[in-house]
């Protein structure tokens, strides 16, 4: 007998749980402590804006949102590793890696508050990435077809899509990292692999043993990591992303974590979830780690800790007031985004429209 | 000037915009060395190119998202779908992400995106070869329908449907893709989108088609000319956006409207055209809207598809029908 393919998923980790470092060879990056710190300050601020964003839905000012909770390490990992030219298509709950890339905690609230203006972010780089997609993976698509688009005009740029576990399931994920493959596409696919689709646990996804093997049957590069490490995350991403930069190919990532909160705030996880599952999870949370290693290198306490805490709960006060002095559209605003220019035909409506508006007031 | 076949005429307008338009890309199963099964993109890999004039993976999904991606990205991508019968998998790529971006980023991302497809019967094609679905797109907000019904309008409604920023479903029926020549000039001409043409005036009736029916419109035009009976015929060449004035203008003339259509009778575009006739025209009307559809059936195997498709007798059935109420 003799064996036509072989294959070996690495699993790359460099902080325990207890942040505990369990390799020497730190990348650059990491060596850079200062850096290190900025990192975990972007982590910080994502959960502070995270808990936030669902006290806000709690108390009746926004409608359902998708929580990140326990997801700070893979999405800042992403972001972080991100060159401002690349493009991100991220699903409905990146906001670390967003956050990153200039998108305004008050366009997210908008966006969960019902205004599609939250989608039309203000800053770069994040202003040319994708916005957040519903349909599980299609973005995936968008991704391959943006770094098609990379390749046609020789631009060194990359695409990156980040899906879930349940989303990997998806024929769109398999289309767009097979295209990839055969196309030799600068694109990157990062499972943010939190064990759970709604109630559906990850077993129930898939009888593979990783998710990151699907990448080999795609030709590309892949790779398991700590996902809540974002050492491991990062590095990961950045090799990634050189790969892609340098015509070598595409890379599936999967970023094994814990999806900490409820799936959105419509969902009530516990009918589902048993508590010492999550107990566990807690043990094995992201921030805890790099706080204790950035600790032990002297470069943060407690009182950083407050002071840090303070500041993004200003941030974040103030980017709520942002969004809640933000005026609702004019009812002409449905028409006015559906085609370049509103067609005569719906013009017609668009009068409709604006006569019973005034008709109501 | 060359005469050319409708299917020579995309190809035409595909060279001429590549070739003057570098964003333009063309991507699809077999579109490449084969030129696409129907030869649609022949020659156009060998003049632009592997990557310009992309075979892809046998998908349907991923060509329609792909196609996403890289208009957002500023490209122009013309996308085929081999045959209508295998444009499901794409729909939820064009109705999730293409006709929503616009609206979803208040502008910011853009889809200037075509995705064509051979449309329609009457070929003996095997199963799911010969759909005729172009209703399930024109209940999509933020998509062009478009539909050419001969050789110069194939020419510069693809033209126009390429350089229009918002993305636009081309459908070709491919029953006429090879019926007849005409002389198409390769001047780079784009036709108007959003409006109706009317290819004969007439006083006593309108016929109201699109595609591939137009040629069973013009011989009952024909037909009820010997009878003397003037039948005015529309194109509806772009389904939505509709340019309803144009047809609400000759009903009001002819006071009559037999509405032909290939697609299943309902729920198909006709209704949407019988409707609005009803609500805006009612006054106008001499006699009831006649409908002259397929069925409500899945269209048969080629034995039984002539049975299927409306013909010429059955238009000028019901233009008779239209004048004898009343
Ligand atoms: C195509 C599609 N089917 C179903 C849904 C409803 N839905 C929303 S989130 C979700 C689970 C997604 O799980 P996963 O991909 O693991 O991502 P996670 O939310 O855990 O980050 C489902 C089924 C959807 N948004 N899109």
């Amino acid at each position: 007998m003799s064996i036509a393919a072989k294959f070996e998923i690495e699993y790359l980790q460099y902080l325990d749980a207890e942040g505990k470092q369990v390799r020497d060879d730190l990348p650059e990056f990491a060596k850079d402590l200062n850096h290190m710190v900025e990192l975990y300050k972007l982590m910080l601020s994502t959960r502070v804006f995270d808990a936030k964003s669902v006290a806000l839905q709690r108390t009746g000012k926004l409608g359902t949102y998708a929580s990140c909770l326990g997801h700070e390490a893979a999405h800042v990992g992403v972001g972080s590793a991100m060159k401002p030219e690349d493009v991100l298509a991220p699903s409905y709950r990146e906001y670390g890696a967003q956050l990153y890339r200039g998108v305004q905690p008050r366009e997210v609230y908008m966006y969960w508050g019902g205004d599609e203006r939250g989608n039309d972010y203000q800053n770069e780089p994040a202003r040319h990435d994708f916005a957040w997609s519903v349909p599980i993976a299609t973005q995936c698509l968008h991704a391959a077809g943006s770094a098609l688009a990379f390749k046609i005009r020789n631009e060194k740029r990359v695409a990156v899509c980040m899906i879930g576990d349940g989303g990997s399931s998806k024929g769109d994920f398999y289309g767009a990292i097979n295209i990839t493959g055969a196309q030799n596409l600068p694109m990157v696919a990062v499972i943010v692999n939190n064990q759970w689709a709604i109630s559906v646990p990850r077993k129930i996804q898939s009888g593979a043993p990783t998710l990151a093997q699907k990448g080999i049957a795609a030709g590309l590069f892949s790779i398991q990591v700590d996902g809540n490490d974002i050492i491991a995350v990062r590095k990961a991403m950045e090799d990634a992303l050189d790969r892609a930069r340098n015509g070598e190919g595409g890379s599936v990532i999967e970023a094994v974590t814990y999806r900490l909160s409820d799936h959105t705030t419509a969902d009530d996880a516990r009918r589902y979830r048993g508590e010492q599952e999550v107990k566990d999870a807690w043990a094995k949370e992201p921030m805890v780690r790099l706080r204790n290693w950035l600790v032990a290198k002297g470069v943060w306490d407690d009182a950083k800790e407050e002071a840090w805490k303070a500041e993004c709960d200003d941030w974040m006060d103030n980017e709520v007031n942002a969004y809640l002095e933000t005026k609702t559209q004019p009812v002409t605003a449905m028409f006015d985004y559906t085609f370049a220019e509103v067609p005569a035909d719906l013009a017609k409506q668009r009068d409709l429209v604006i006569s019973l508006d005034k008709k109501a007031h | 000037m060359a005469q050319i076949t409708l299917i020579e005429a995309v190809t035409q307008a595909l060279a001429y915009e590549m070739a003057h338009d570098d964003s333009v890309v063309v991507l699809g199963e077999d579109v490449g060395v084969n030129g696409g099964v129907f030869r649609a993109t022949q020659g156009l890999q060998e003049k632009f190119g592997e990557l310009r004039v992309l075979d892809t993976p046998l998908d349907e999904t991923t060509i329609a998202g792909v196609t996403v991606g890289l208009a957002a990205q500023g490209m122009k991508p013309v996308a085929e779908a081999q045959f209508e019968g295998f444009i499901y998998p794409m729909m939820e790529q064009i109705a999730c992400h293409a006709a929503r971006l616009r609206n979803r980023t208040r502008g910011r991302i853009t889809v200037p995106a075509v995705w064509r497809a051979p449309w329609g019967g009457g070929i003996r094609a095997p199963e799911h070869h010969s759909e005729a679905n172009e209703h399930l797109f024109t209940n999509i907000p933020g998509l062009r329908v478009v539909m050419p019904s001969s050789p110069a309008r194939a020419y510069g409604l693809l033209l126009a449907a390429i350089r229009d920023p918002d993305p636009v479903m081309f459908f070709e029926p491919k029953r006429i893709y090879r019926q007849y020549k005409e002389e198409v000039p390769d001047d780079g001409e784009a036709l108007p989108l959003d409006v109706c043409f009317v290819l004969r005036d007439g006083t006593d009736v309108t016929i109201v088609t699109w595609g591939a029916q137009v040629k069973e419109a013009l011989e009952a035009a024909d037909a009820l000319a010997e009878e003397g009976i003037s039948a005015e015929v529309i194109d509806v060449a772009t389904l939505t956006p509709l340019d309803f004035d144009t047809i609400a203008e000759s009903v009001q003339k002819t006071g009559r409207c037999v509405i032909v259509h290939e697609a299943p009778k309902t729920a198909g575009f006709g209704a949407e055209i019988a409707a609005r006739l009803a609500e805006e025209c009612m006054y106008d009307l001499l006699a009831p809207v006649e409908r002259v559809t397929g069925f409500d059936t899945h269209i048969p195997l080629f034995r039984l598809e002539m049975k299927y498709l409306p013909s010429t007798e059955r238009v000028v059935e019901a233009a008779k029908k239209a004048l004898a109420a009343s």
